[in-house]
Order: C-alpha cells, then structure tokens, then sequence
C-alpha cells in the first residue's frame, strides 16, 4: 500500500514541478536506479564482486543501437534484444569468471569490463570508434515519439524501476535467492547442501547483466548518441559505490543509494568546482557514519526479529 | 634499423615504463600483502607525485634557477617521496583505519572518495588541462648502433633498481620488516607479541605511496605532460603488474612490472598501438584464469 502511494507519487512528480532540470535529474536517477537493482543480484544477493558492470549497459545500449541503426529496429522490440544480449553477454564472461573467488573475482571482472569497452573502441566500422554512434532512434508508443523531452523517459524508468524492484524482492525471498544468500555467506557449506554453486552464479550474472542492458537500451533511446566513454570504469565504481551506500542485499536500500548518489552532485552544483571535491569527502564521511550503508543492518536485524516472533 | 635493433629498442622501451610499473606495483603489493585490502586511491598517489614533482621543479626554477641539475633531480625525488609518504599515511588514517574492522566492501568506497577528492583537488590547483613538465636535465642520448638510450631511461633504472634493493632490505634485514611480516602472517599474533600491529600498517603504506610518488615525478620526465586523470589508468596497470607477480609478493611486484612493460611495448610495436591497453587487461585475465595466484605468488587456501 505504502509503496504504491510513493510509486504513484513519483509518477505524478512531472505534473507537480514543471522544471525540465529537474526532471531530467530524476530520470537519471531512476536510471542509475535500475543499474543499481542490476548489480545488486549480482553483488548483493549473490555476493560475487564484479567491477566491470558497466559493460553489460554498453552491450545493452551497442545492442539496441546497431539493431535500430542496420536493421531498423524499433525500440520495443531493441529493448528486450538488448537486456537479451547483455544476459548472455553476462553469462559467457562469467563462464571463466566464476572459477575463481574473492578479490580475485573483482579483478577478472574488471579487466573484462575494461576488454569489452576497448573492443568497442577500436572495433570502429560497427561501433563507429571513439566517436560513437549517432542518430539511435527515439522510442515511439502509439504514434507519441518521446523525442528529447525527459519525462517519457522518466516514466519509463519508473515503471521499469518498479518493475525489476518488484521481481527482486520476491527473488529475494524465493529459494533461488535463499541458495544466493546461503551460497554467500558460506560456500562450502552451500555446496554439501546440494546447491549447484556455478549454476546459481551464473544465473545471478544474467539476470544482472540483462538489467543493466535494458538499462543501456533506454540510455541509447534517451541520448540518441552513444560513445564508449560512457561505459567506463567510473560507472562500474558508481553503480558498485551506490550499491554499498544504500546496503548490499537490500532492494529499497540500492534504490535509495542510486538517488542519494546521483542526486547529490547536483545538489552541491552551487559549489561549482568544488562539487567533486566535497563529493569525495562526502563518501569517505558517509561510510565512516554508516560502514554497513544506509539500509543495510536495520534491514537484516528487522527480518531477525520477524523470524524470531 | 634492423629487426635485431628494433627489437633491442623496444624491449628498453619496456624495461622503462616497465620499472615506473613496478615501483607502483609495490604499493598494492605491500597492501595487500599485509591487510588483503585492493588500495584502489593508489594510482591517485602516483598522480599527486607526478604533480608533487611538477610543483617541485617550477619551485626550483624559481628560487634557484642555477641550481645544479642532478641536485635538482634529487630535491624533486624527495619531495614527491616525502609528499607522497605523508599523502598515504593521512588516507590511511582518514579513510581505511576507521572501517578496518567493519564490512570489507566499505573501504572501496572510501577509496573511491579519496580518489574523487585528490583528483579534484589536483584540477584545482593545477588546472584540467594537460601540464608540461620541464626538462630538468639536458637531454642526452647514446647512440649503440640505430639503438637510442637517453639519460631519463638510465636515471629511471637506477633510481627503481635503487629503491627495490632499498625495500628489500627493509622487509628481509630490519625491525621494521620483520613486523610487517609478521603482521602479514597474522595480525592478531603479531599483536600479542608486542607489535604495534596499527603502526605497522601505516609505515606500509607511507612507504609504498612515497615509491609510487617517485614514480609519478619518474613518469612525468619521461613523458613531459602530465594530467590529473593519468592517475586511473597507469594505476590499473601497475595493479594488473602486482597479479600479474602474484599480489602480495614483493619481487613479484617487480617481475610484474617489468613484463607488463615488455607485453606493452612489443604488442605496441608489431601488433598496434590501438590495441596497447588490451594487451595489459588481456594478461589480467588470463594470468587470473590460469594461474590466479600469479607468477611468483605462493599457494593460498582459496579466499571467500
């Protein structure tokens, strides 16, 4: 109930306050939002590390664009090729990956972020090189094309953002997110239990992987113009970074962190210059107050205390 | 130039960058080594010493203008070392101690505010675009047959080969080293046996950030245009360096380095340019797959 009035609210937001600024803000929000979600069934649920997230929203977004640039794809038909490629894309790196642990983990994840960004550089004559790709068409519902106005968009990734909340809470609790969480916490334990390790990991990498390329596909259809400096390591640490401010494993938690992240810049513009600067003290000072992130503890101690009622 | 001397000039083209690698390899290394944290602020203490060094060789060229080049060499040196040294120790203390004992992933946060604030910092006071750095010393070269050495690539071996053998007597013939060994076998042992576990942590990354400081300047001199986001990309591969030796090793660090060079300026020369950094991600993975504990690294049970 509570989350359908919020949900409602938000939707209605563009009708409340007119400024375009600040829609736009708030579609990136949702936008890092969804991206967020994405990751944190790899990294939350899952608890496998990855640092190179951000090229399953390039795959996403390459996806749809070429597919609407060559073929003349549509967007509603881009969008879910895009999350389809990214989810597989997610899967087939993470063949390799999963053999090995940890810090180790992160760091394959990290050179093959880093591989598939500069493949996309240099590859130019699909991928149009360091100058990217431009004209992606925008989407078009019912002869309305969203055009370059940020509130189609921003509702989009509302319900998209609601929708994917959704599904991950329920995963959460399903028994493939119990195997995540029992896989996490102690693997070895997991496995004699009879959990089927390297499967369950690469489901969490595809499904991760297929958000963040529905994310790419709208980021394509929104900018109408993609360049590979948009899928850098920096995304790849932001999305993580939101993940941990707003508490691994917790849904409402990741979006929180998403907003706070992406909102906060903006909200210190009137320092102009100085806003990256106190946005880096303010990360190290929000971890030092919070190091277990924004929702994270008094979510887990709220559901000890139902389990112990 | 024949294919014999190509080749002999490419690999000292990656003995050089090579060494810059390893000197900032050693950094992670000895991180990790110690505390089994991935110091992500790290390639931003390599930038602030390149800029450190940039601000030092201005200075002298103010104050002193007739100073004696190879004394200004070693001014700049120290000062990027000391600055770089005191730049660890505060980030540990700000940013790493007080969430030592708390969730493993909150520290790659902090790494990252440090990293956003130094870089910041850095554009502020230096500007966005790219810098050049003066020359400190004329420049000189040797030719051996269509072979070209210059002064910067000798003064680049000698100073990281110096300061290697200097850190292998740290760890392997002092007090010091001793208790940072110790710490890295087991902290909590340590501690019982009086040492001061806290201290020890800190003196490693004073040391390793003043080397990557010296780096910094040694890059900056050789390349003469330094920019504030240098830091992210040369830090990445530093890193690649330390897995590549096996992360937590001291000489693998160095053998890390200096392959890493060689890879990067032989798939430079005949392969191409383009696809230089692949070269450097491509070996990350792969060493990670094949051999996750790296070159010279030792056998560890498996980390969760």
């Amino acid at each position: 109930m509570k989350k359908t009035a919020i949900f409602l609210l938000l939707f209605l937001i563009p009708f409340l306050d007119p400024n375009s600024y600040h829609i736009e803000i708030l579609a990136t929000a949702a936008l890092y939002a969804l991206l967020a979600l994405g990751l944190n069934i790899i990294v939350g649920f899952a608890g496998l590390l990855h640092l190179g997230y951000a090229a399953f929203f390039a795959i996403g977004a390459y996806t749809y664009a070429l597919l609407n640039l060559r073929l003349g794809c549509p967007f509603w038909l881009g969008l879910p090729l895009g999350m389809g490629v990214a989810g597989v894309g997610g899967v087939l790196l993470g063949l390799p990956a999963v053999r090995v642990r940890g810090d180790y983990l992160a760091i394959v994840t990290l050179g093959f972020g880093e591989i598939v960004r500069i493949v996309v550089t240099n590859l130019e004559p699909w991928t149009g090189g360091p100058n990217g790709l431009l004209g992606i068409a925008h989407p078009v519902l019912g002869g309305f094309n969203f055009g370059v106005d940020s509130r189609p968009y921003y509702w989009l990734l509302l319900v998209l953002v609601g929708g994917i909340a959704w599904v991950c809470a329920r995963l959460r609790r399903s028994r493939i997110g119990l195997a995540w969480a029992a896989l996490r916490e102690d693997e070895l334990a997991a496995r004699t239990l009879g959990i089927n390790g390297t499967r369950l990991k690469l489901l969490a990498l595809g499904l991760g992987g297929g958000i963040a390329g529905l994310a790419g596909a709208v980021f394509a259809a929104k900018q109408g113009t993609i360049t590979p400096d948009s899928f850098d390591f920096i995304l790849s640490v932001m999305i993580l970074a939101m993940v941990i401010l707003g508490g691994l494993g917790s849904v409402r938690g990741v979006i929180l962190g998403a907003v706070v992240l992406s909102v906060l810049p903006e909200l210190l513009q009137g320092f102009s210059t100085y806003r990256m600067l106190l946005f880096g003290i303010g990360m190290i000072g929000l971890m030092r107050l919070r190091p277990q992130g924004l929702l994270g503890i008094s979510q887990i101690r709220r559901e000890l205390q139902r389990a112990a009622s | 130039m024949t294919p014999g001397d190509f080749f002999f000039q490419q690999l000292l083209n990656g003995l050089t960058i090579g060494s810059i690698y390893a000197l900032i390899a050693l950094g992670y290394t000895m991180v990790y080594g110690i505390i089994q944290l991935i110091n992500f602020a790290h390639g931003e203490i390599f930038m602030v010493g390149a800029y450190l060094g940039l601000a030092a060789i201005l200075l002298i060229g103010k104050v002193h203008p007739g100073l004696n080049p190879t004394a200004g060499l070693l001014l700049t040196l120290l000062a990027a070392a000391v600055g770089g040294g005191f730049l660890g120790l505060v980030i540990e203390r700000v940013a790493y101690r007080p969430l030592r004992q708390g969730p493993k992933l909150s520290v790659l946060i902090t790494a990252i505010g440090v990293s956003f604030f130094l870089q910041n910092a850095v554009m502020l006071v230096f500007g966005a675009q790219d810098r050049y750095v003066p020359p400190l010393l004329q420049v000189h070269r040797w030719q051996i047959g269509s072979v070209t050495v210059t002064l910067m690539q000798v003064i680049i071996l000698a100073v990281s080969i110096g300061l290697m053998a200097g850190l292998q007597r740290i760890v392997y013939r002092t007090g010091l080293g001793r208790a940072m060994r110790a710490t890295a076998q087991d902290p909590l042992a340590a501690r019982l046996m009086g040492i001061s576990v806290d201290r020890v942590i800190a003196a490693t990354f004073c040391i390793g950030s003043a080397l990557a400081g010296v780096g910094g300047v040694l890059f900056g001199l050789t390349y003469s245009t330094i920019n504030f986001h240098d830091g992210y990309l040369i830090g990445l591969k530093a890193f690649t360096a330390a897995v590549l030796g096996g992360i937590g090793n001291i000489p693998g660090a160095m053998l890390g380095g200096l392959l890493l060079g060689f890879l990067e300026a032989f798939g430079a020369a005949y392969l191409s340019t383009q696809w230089k950094n692949v070269v450097a991600f491509t070996v990350l993975v792969l060493v990670l797959l094949l051999r996750p504990r790296g070159l010279l690294g030792e056998r560890v049970a498996e980390r969760a």
